[in-house]
């Protein structure tokens, strides 16, 4: 009797070996496959070029993202503006107050077309495509939320050009004006992923459309956006107090005008809106994403 | 290693049971044809396969790799041309295909130039710069196919991919097809014109109701048949039945019954041409007029109609896009 292993010991522990090394193989196969941040971004980006060019090509959504908000801005300086007891306002004049509420107003109206094009992507399957891809799991909905982070930032610099040819004046220098810009395009990019959520849910683009719509609404009228609060009856005041796009509104508006107003409450509570909407959504629709149908 | 290995695969949608345990193992290397009517489960394995769907139990593997442990190996080698064309309509041809190209990380130089190539291939060069929105449904569908050839898969899924091709597009396909096969890729297809999967396929699986029912060789499937067919139409329709008691004690199988045509189509044993003069001979005993009486090879609608007692292509819930109601006339000038 000798003290090595016995052949079938040898031939067991080879093929325990060989078992061993092909799982190796297969894990390093995987890890490399998978794809990684830089990976995301890149993906992120080509999804994020298509969504841009859907706006440049289709009209209807170049005149819903652009020329509907400046004819708001028009509208509402010219036409209601007149009606708006310039005393009963924290500003000068009407227009100084109109602009930093306008501005959200906009990106939020914008935001319902992220749930409509999601959900029509679904529909026709383009969807599917790009699950079946070696693509991120997150590219879709971040380029889709990318592209709709630079058209924002061209919509509020465009309403912003608007507004000055108006008579509108940041008032409190450079630093605050481009506070007011990133404060309203960040809670427009959280919004982005609420009705991403909604068009992955959704059953149909019109659906999408209705019920994005049917929210939007409500929510940007009864709040701060085009009249200070305080004019409404008090149980719609304590809805619009509470309501994010009124503290979004505020904080602009604050980081816009300065005194009299506040600006740092109103700006710490839109940041915790944004933050808030974020860590809820961002998962939220990432899983609806991954889980398919 | 088989190029797909699926076992016991099932899946249910509410009180919709759409597979119902299937197994199948596909070598490397060969075309082979899910076929099975509307609603049978065909666009479920698929899905499965291509990681868009989760089954309720079951295992699929795609190359060895696991679809439910790792879709991302899995993603990488395969392609996929779903029932319905997954193309951009804002975008123009060119750019779909480069867009996918780049989503499956290659370089723009390469993914510009496979996307010439495919374009080249598919006959929609000149097209390339126009938005799909503006493309006939057929030219659709190719683009749809070109992307899913981006990645030159190992494996490639079609589910009805010449479904809405006019003849020459769906010869073209075929074509496409039995290149991809030179060069070695497995694919996977499904189909409900029989004529394509016994031009195309060497094995196929019939399912039905969430279940194979059938599998082989087409020319398996055929000889199961009996070898032969014994096929005749009866003058008078309401001797149908009576025909039917007739073929079934003489031919000792049960004849299938096309009551629009008056037709009834029997396997016939090896001795074919015996059977044939007994029938002709029974008839005449009982008096009943049949116009036309003879024997000739199955085809794979035999094949369908004696497993499911269906026709493969009556549509039945939904519409199928293009549904012609003879597969003959499918593949006409061809072989
Ligand atoms: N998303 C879904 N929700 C509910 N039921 C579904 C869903 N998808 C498929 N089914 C059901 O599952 C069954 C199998 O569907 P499947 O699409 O796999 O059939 P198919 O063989 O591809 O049919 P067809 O030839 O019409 O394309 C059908 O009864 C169908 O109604
Ligand atoms: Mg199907």
């Amino acid at each position: 009797m000798s003290d090595g292993p016995t052949y079938a010991e040898t031939c067991r522990g080879s093929l325990a070996r060989q078992a061993a090394e092909a799982a190796a193989e297969r894990r390093s196969l995987l890890e490399e496959a998978r794809c990684g941040i830089s990976c995301a971004f890149g993906d992120s980006r080509v999804v994020a070029k298509r969504y841009l060019l859907h706006y440049l090509r289709q009209p209807r959504l170049l005149v819903f993202s652009t020329i509907q908000p400046v004819m708001f801005v028009l509208l509402f300086r010219y036409v209601f503006g007149g009606a708006i007891d310039a005393r009963a306002l924290p500003s000068a004049d009407y227009v100084s107050f109109l602009l930093p509420g306008i501005l959200v107003q906009a990106t939020t109206f914008g935001a319902t077309n992220t749930a409509v094009g999601i959900s029509e992507d679904l529909r026709t399957g383009v969807i599917d495509r790009f699950r079946s891809l070696p693509m991120s799991r997150v590219a879709v909905l971040a380029g889709r939320t990318l592209s709709d982070l630079v058209r924002n930032t061209f919509v509020v610099l465009l309403m912003t050009a608007v507004g000055y040819a108006l008579g509108f004046r940041f008032q409190n220098g450079i630093i605050a004006a481009v506070g007011t810009l990133l404060i309203v395009i960040m809670f427009s990019y959280a919004l982005s992923w609420i009705y991403a959520f909604v068009g992955l849910t959704a059953k149909g683009a019109e659906t999408a459309q209705t019920a994005s719509f049917v929210v939007t609404f409500p929510i940007v009228f009864a709040s701060s956006v085009f009249v200070p609060v305080d004019t409404f009856p008090s149980w719609l005041q304590t809805v619009a107090e509470y309501n994010p796009i009124t503290k979004v509104a505020d904080a602009a508006r604050g980081l816009a005008l300065g005194d009299p107003l506040p600006w740092l409450q109103p700006v710490l509570w839109a940041m915790a809106w944004i933050v808030g909407i974020a860590a809820i959504f961002v998962p939220l629709a990432l899983w609806r994403f991954r889980r398919g149908d | 290693m088989d190029a797909i290995h699926i076992q016991d695969l099932e899946k249910t949608y509410g009180d919709t049971v759409a597979l119902a345990g299937i197994d199948l193992a596909i070598p490397e290397g060969i075309v082979y044809g899910l076929l099975g009517p509307n609603g049978a489960g065909k666009t479920t394995v698929v899905r499965i396969l291509a990681t868009l769907l989760k089954p309720d139990s079951g295992r699929a593997e795609v190359l060895g790799f696991d679809v439910l442990r790792e879709p991302e190996l899995v993603r990488r080698i395969i392609g996929l041309a779903g029932q319905f064309a997954a193309v951009d309509e804002i975008l123009t041809g060119r750019e779909n295909l480069e867009m996918v190209g780049r989503l499956y990380h290659l370089s723009a130089g390469e993914a510009r130039r496979r996307t010439v190539d495919l374009l080249e291939r598919f006959d929609l060069i000149a097209a390339a710069d126009r938005a799909v929105k503006t493309y006939s449904g057929g030219m659709r569908r190719r683009l749809d196919l070109a992307a899913s050839l981006l990645n030159r898969p190992a494996v490639l899924f079609l589910d009805e991919p010449t479904t809405g091709l006019d003849p020459r597009s769906r010869l073209g396909l075929w074509d496409i097809i039995n290149d991809l096969v030179r060069e070695g890729t497995t694919l996977l297809l499904t189909t409900q014109y029989l004529e394509e999967a016994d031009r195309l396929c060497q094995r196929l699986a019939v399912i039905d109701e969430g279940a194979v029912i059938e599998e082989g060789t087409t020319d398996e499937l055929k000889t199961r048949m009996g070898g032969s067919v014994l096929e005749m139409r009866v003058a008078d329709g309401d001797r149908l039945a009576d025909a039917a008691g007739i073929v079934e004690r003489v031919a000792r199988s049960t004849p299938q019954v096309d009551r629009e045509l008056g037709r009834l189509t029997a396997p016939a044993e090896r001795d074919g041409v015996s059977l044939v003069v007994r029938t002709a001979e029974a008839f005449d005993e009982a008096g009943v007029d049949v116009t036309d009486l003879g024997l000739r090879r199955p085809t794979l609608d035999d094949v369908f109609l004696n497993l499911t007692g269906r026709k493969p292509m009556q549509p039945e819930d939904e519409e199928t896009p293009g549904d012609a109601p003879e597969p003959a006339g499918v593949g006409e000038g061809r072989s």
